[in-house]
């Protein structure tokens, strides 16, 4: 009996609890999902442990921040079909924004907060050189993954304007995407890379700026400038979600629900 | 046939709330105060009372979905809690805001899903489903998902549902909550047909005066947990002195309105040329008063008004009656 | 609880009516399957880039048995279903689980019924889909023996009812809890991480990966079925995966049905 209220009071902070432990704990599971497979080869795709380490961390951190930023798109969907964006839509501020607004879930800090412990980790296995240039690197890159991240949620949620059932897609290129960004690109093949590495820019989030910041050629051939082409490819990625965001808006208002 | 029997049946709920930081307060609410309750086989009783009175709580409990804090209850010769699954084949159930249909699938669908999960014999029920068609009409939205229905549609395929395999007893909780005026005639003409067969027993809990007059033969009012009435609607309004009332309409203005026994004079209004009186049915009858009132006035219209049942129930809601249970042997 | 004629045949209808419903979301099926597919090729090159790398067998695993694995597999996920909205944990919240208790069946078989209705209808989308473009690009192997075939289709069977077991008690907890966030999350992760959906369980330690393979339901999911349908072993070894599977079966509808009882009577006792 004494439970009851001291319930609700702990089960607000239950909530929280699980909802860090959950984050951190999907964090956890994703990288090691990455690095159990050296349990079994030395190398993957010709990269070693604490290379792919770095990959991955950097990966998820720009996962991490982009969902803290714009993860609320998502809910476009449901907005769509319960017909709540019709009230969005009136109020004067930009729909984009009342989405995404202010919704700074536990979950997501946590995610981001144990991303970059993983790159600090990562860095320090690696034996990465801290110099002025490598940290702005550094910095920079998960900022430059998390606008294209961040550019590919915004853009595959505009097609639920057009496409009410497209949830299921939307989730494969954005935890596709997670997951693909996690792994040097020299694994997949030639129609892949083209496809996710290069046009979409999943290689600038974290494979050519690892090769970087760890001195390394690159298997490809790649020129070395392409690792601070990251904030560039971001550039050209928003402006492309955000036309596509602009088209979608203005297709639904035309066309109504 | 005795179907619903319960003796003192109780239920109590634990209510916590905050009092202060960190301290809880608990108390007990009697949602169903010791109540007994007897309806024989083919009655329609209109189950009725304000907003928490426990109307709800009583028919969850004769229903076996929840269990009573004490005494006892036989529904059907099962106990309803114990044996509930029994019991399920035997009544049929519908609440007013709960849908029994399958959301994705075509109501047809619905209803044949019903027929296998109840193991009802083909026969009896295409010739329910039959009825259930023509006269709630039925098939004109038969083959549309029940998500995609009307509040009135869906509501007469629940009605439809709750009834295909043909239970002793039907439970409706708030039926025409919510429907438009034409879904609520046919729901209330297709129960009058179908209480007027006498196979099924009907309970029905309402807030709509209309359904309360058209189809509730026996009143049960329950204010607080307890029962404050136990009749027809007729011994309601006597109980509560309901009257009558004659407006009259004069030529002429009377200097004095005219008095009569039986009869208080409830308002004069058109500086004298309209009386209206109300009427104490056990002193007098209209036919009486319009005959003193001829004697001495040239009568330009009458009217006669029966008594509001708002008045009667409002009265009833508000009145805290000191001794219910007794009242209720009327 | 008596299970008569009458009530097979109330069961069947309910599979049916599951059929039908699922049927009915083409779009969505199609969606899915697509992004299945997708995903099929992003693992297909991890498990190669492992394989290249290693020797030709890998904890087991040769090329065309790996690429089969996460083919399969790709297949499974639409088929068992791992990932549905919280219809019944909604129900509960909301109270509407009273029709379903008003009604004469057992809400735990009521609901398998219908699921397995819908597994059967996904294995002509979900579930041939990936198959048919992993076969496409890929090489994959057949059964070379001819029992595989009845093997993998019990599995297959029994994943669907360990899994939907998983997802019932997921939902269920929403009788105690008022947020179902925890079970749901520690559901998430345990069946792709601890099922073998992003890789084999055979790549961690041996012992770590019997444990669980015992120990837990969720390999019976995944990585059983897969496991049977590669021919990891000699059919003996694929009986013993299918006897394992057998009693997570067990264990679960059990669970399921001592859990829905439990949420009933807390139900029913303290109201709605």
């Amino acid at each position: 009996m004494v439970a009851a209220q001291l319930r609700s009071q702990a089960q607000y902070r239950t909530s929280f609890a699980i909802d860090v432990v959950g984050s951190v704990l999907f964090g956890v599971l994703d990288i090691a999902s990455v690095l159990v497979l050296f349990r079994v080869v030395p190398t993957l795709g010709g990269f070693g442990f604490a290379e792919v380490f770095l990959m991955a961390a950097l990966a998820v951190t720009a996962f991490a921040a982009a969902d803290l930023a714009v993860g609320n798109v998502e809910r476009l969907r449901v907005y769509v079909r319960s017909g709540l964006l019709d009230a969005v839509l009136v109020r004067p501020l930009g729909v984009l924004v009342q989405l995404t607004a202010l919704d700074i879930a536990p979950r997501r800090v946590g995610r981001l907060v144990f991303g970059i412990a993983m790159v600090v980790i990562a860095v320090g296995h690696a034996h990465v050189r801290l110099t002025p240039h490598s940290v702005a690197l550094l910095v920079i890159t998960p900022v430059a993954g998390a606008a294209i991240f961040g550019a590919v949620f915004v853009a595959t949620a505009t097609v639920a304007f057009w496409w009410i059932e497209s949830g299921e897609i939307a989730n494969g290129l954005t935890y596709g995407g997670l997951n693909f960004t996690q792994h040097p690109i020299t694994i997949y093949g030639e129609a892949l890379r083209r496809l996710f590495a290069y046009a979409v820019g999943f290689a600038f989030v974290a494979y050519y700026p690892t090769l970087r910041l760890l001195d390394r050629a690159d298997p490809l051939g790649g020129p070395v400038f392409l690792a601070y082409a990251g904030p560039l490819v971001a550039g050209v990625a928003t402006a492309v979600a955000a036309l596509l965001w602009r088209i979608g808006v203005r297709h639904y208002r035309s066309t109504g629900s | 046939m005795t179907l619903i029997e319960a003796r003192g049946l109780r239920r109590d709920f634990a209510i916590t709330s905050k009092a202060g930081w960190l301290r809880r307060r608990t108390r007990v609410v009697t949602a169903v105060d010791a109540i007994d309750l007897t309806i024989e086989r083919g009655e329609m009783v209109g189950y009725i009372g304000p907003n928490g009175a426990g109307k709800s709580t009583t028919l969850k409990m004769l229903t076996g979905i929840l269990s009573p804090s004490g005494g006892s209850v036989r529904v059907c010769g099962l106990e309803p809690v114990p044996q509930r699954t029994q019991l399920a084949r035997q009544i049929g159930v519908l609440f007013g805001h709960r849908s029994q249909l399958w959301w994705d699938l075509p109501l047809a669908e619905s209803f044949a899903l019903l027929r296998h999960v109840y193991g009802v014999r083909e026969s009896d029920h295409a010739a329910r489903l039959a009825r259930a068609r023509r006269l709630l009409e039925l098939d004109a939205f038969l083959d549309v998902p029940v998500r995609q229905l009307s509040l009135g549609q869906r509501m007469r395929g629940e009605l439809t549902a709750a009834l295909l395999h043909g239970p002793h007893v039907l439970f409706l909780d708030e039926p025409t909550i919510g429907l438009d005026i034409v879904s609520k005639q046919a729901v209330r003409a297709f129960l009058t047909t179908l209480g007027a067969t006498g196979d099924t027993t009907i309970v029905l809990t309402t807030h709509d005066l209309a359904d309360i007059e058209r189809l509730c033969r026996r009143l049960i009012v329950i204010d607080q947990g307890r029962i404050v009435h136990d009749g027809s609607l007729e011994q309601l309004h006597a109980r509560h002195g309901s009257r009558r009332r004659l407006v009259v309409d004069l030529d002429e203005p009377l200097a004095m309105p005219l008095a009569l026994p039986g009869a208080i004079i409830e308002s004069v209004q058109a500086d004298g040329r309209r009386i209206t009186y109300a009427l104490d049915g056990n002193v007098t009858s209209t036919g009486e008063i319009l005959r003193r009132l001829t004697e001495v006035a040239a009568l330009r219209d009458i009217s006669v008004l029966e008594p509001a049942i708002e008045d009667v129930i409002a009265r009833l809601y508000l009145r805290r009656s000191s001794d219910p249970v007794h009242d209720a042997a009327v | 609880m008596a299970i008569g004629p009458r009530m097979i045949r109330a069961y069947l209808a309910l599979a049916a009516a599951g059929f039908r419903r699922y049927a009915t979301y083409r779009q969505a099926t199609f969606a899915a399957a697509a992004t299945n597919s997708v995903f099929g090729f992003l693992r297909c090159a991890v498990v190669f880039a492992v394989v290249d790398a290693g020797a030709r067998i890998v904890a087991g695993y040769d090329r065309a048995q790996l690429a089969t694995f996460v083919w399969v597999g790709q297949g499974l996920i639409g088929t068992v279903l791992i990932w549905a909205p919280p219809d019944f944990a909604d129900r509960i919240r909301s109270g509407d689980v009273v029709t379903d208790l008003l009604r004469p069946v057992d809400p735990v078989w009521h609901l398998l019924a219908i699921d397995l209705g819908r597994a059967a209808h996904s294995m002509a989308t979900r579930f041939v889909i990936p198959i048919a473009v992993g076969a496409l690009f890929f090489r994959l192997q057949t059964p070379r023996r001819p029992g595989t075939y009845v093997f993998f289709a019990l599995s297959l069977l029994m994943a669907t009812i360990v899994c939907f077991g998983c997802r019932f008690l997921v939902n269920a907890a929403a009788y105690w809890l008022l947020d179902a966030r925890g079970p749901h999350i520690g559901w998430t992760l345990a069946s792709g991480f601890l099922g073998g959906l992003y890789f084999p369980l055979w790549f961690f330690p041996d012992a770590a990966a019997a444990a669980l393979i015992v120990g837990t339901p969720f390999p019976s999911i995944i990585q059983l079925p897969l496991d049977v349908l590669v021919e990891r072993g000699s059919p003996a070894d694929q009986l013993v995966l299918l006897t394992i599977q057998a009693s997570w079966v067990v264990i679960m509808l059990a669970l399921c049905r001592f859990v829905q009882r439990r949420g009933e009577e807390k139900l029913v006792v303290q109201g709605g």
